[in-house]
């Protein structure tokens, strides 16, 4: 094949006609090196995410009141798994390396969301978390089923499809506990209370505070702007837990029939960035957790490698 | 250590060719299969899968896209509507 090299001026008018024309990017396009750090960056957190978001659920595997409730707790845990490895996947097509995106992670070079340094306290977690954690990422989600890079779009549909089966069998849990003892009603609420404004935290901050969006916004990576998908998820939820019989901890929140959303109130940006840089309730331990379990797998690795090896010379033997 | 790279490709069902769904790292053929099996068919998505080395696969390179794709661009004789047929020959 003839080599042709078109310049660069040319490259980055082609690129910014196909995002204009919401044709997708694929992986061996020409892109700006800004558009590739911002994907590695942003799909390899959220990589991070879903697998360090194994961890608060899996605390409750061993204890699921029912076979059924474990059954359902396993699967929801293993779909966070493939979630971090469809997304992870999609980073490789950028040219970023697994091992080192794992290196990255365990050694606290790259984020998680923050709200997985929560702690799971009782059995009603579970149910909060498919509620209002996998509903606020499924917000978030929806929007990048049709961001502009091929692979992380692909990625999101599999991965949108599947939350709707975790926000579902968490309020239904809810649902279930609700019809319970006044003590099993009290554990709702009280994980609603916890759970509320980290969930809200989820969106990142506030759109003056937050400097990448407007670029994001431009390469239609991100498709709406933080404080425009936490309105959505206000005004979603809310109607949600009036059908559950729960109150949502914010003395604010109120119809605003002029703007047709609920008002409501500012989270604690003070403890987001806490919690962001390190220092909430869990952030040590999940960082710990992960870098355990891949440090006492590496015999598996390399067992498994060995004997592919081995197979692979016998092979060439017998050949 | 590193395990290679190898693309996965499903069938969903059967008359539907094998698509491309993604890639996954694994040290041979046979735990790639099973580790593509967890990761993408967890819910009926297939009824079969190929893995293939990532570094096996050749590509057209998407930078000489117009001239490699350019012998099928002005031939429109190989479409039906190229030829005009009176309209009321029947069955054409």
């Amino acid at each position: 094949m003839s080599e042709r090299t078109t310049p660069e001026g040319e490259l980055e008018r082609q690129f910014e006609r196909t995002v204009a024309a919401e044709a997708r990017i694929e992986p061996r396009d020409w892109m700006p090196d800004g558009y590739r750090r911002t994907l590695i960056r942003q799909i390899a957190q959220h990589a991070h995410s879903e697998i360090i978001g194994m961890q608060p659920e899996g605390n409750w595997i061993t204890r699921a009141p029912s076979l059924r409730r474990k059954a359902i707790l396993l699967a929801k845990v293993q779909d966070e798994a493939g979630h971090g490895l469809y997304l992870y996947s999609a980073t490789e097509t950028l040219g970023a390396d697994r091992e080192e995106l794992t290196r990255n992670l365990i050694e606290g070079r790259q984020k998680y969301s923050s709200i997985f340094n929560y702690p799971t306290l009782t059995f009603a977690d579970v149910g909060v978390i498919g509620w209002l954690v996998d509903g606020a990422a499924i917000c978030n989600q929806v929007p990048l089923c049709r961001t502009s890079y091929g692979p992380y779009a692909r990625a999101m549909i599999r991965i949108c499809k599947e939350e709707s089966f975790h926000q579902r069998q968490g309020y239904e849990l809810l649902m279930t506990m609700m019809r319970g003892t006044e003590e099993q009603r009290r554990m709702v609420q009280d994980a609603t209370n916890r759970w509320w404004w980290p969930s809200l935290m989820m969106f990142g901050p506030p759109d003056g505070d937050s400097p990448n969006t407007r670029q994001s916004m431009a390469w239609r990576i991100k498709r709406h702007t933080n404080d425009e998908l936490r309105q959505k998820f206000v005004d979603m939820t809310v109607p949600q837990a009036e059908r559950l019989g729960v109150t949502l901890p914010d003395p604010e929140l109120r119809w605003n029939p002029e703007r047709g959303h609920y008002d409501f109130g500012t989270p604690d940006w003070a403890e987001f960035k806490r919690v962001v840089s390190g220092d909430g309730p869990c952030n040590a331990q999940r960082l710990a957790h992960r870098r355990k379990a891949h440090e006492d797998g590496a015999w598996v690795r390399e067992a498994a490698a060995a004997y592919a090896a081995r197979r692979s010379a016998e092979r060439k033997g017998a050949a | 250590m590193s395990w290679p790279l190898w693309e996965v490709f499903v069938r969903g069902k059967r008359g539907l060719n094998h698509v491309h769904v993604g890639s996954l790292h694994a040290p041979d053929a046979e735990l790639a299969l099973r580790h593509a099996r967890d990761v993408y068919t967890r819910r009926n998505e297939g009824v079969s899968i190929w893995v293939v080395p990532a570094g096996a696969i050749t590509a057209s390179s998407p930078d000489e896209k117009d001239p490699f794709f350019a012998p099928s661009g002005d031939k429109v004789y190989r479409h039906p509507t190229f030829y005009v047929i009176p309209d009321d020959v029947p069955h054409l």
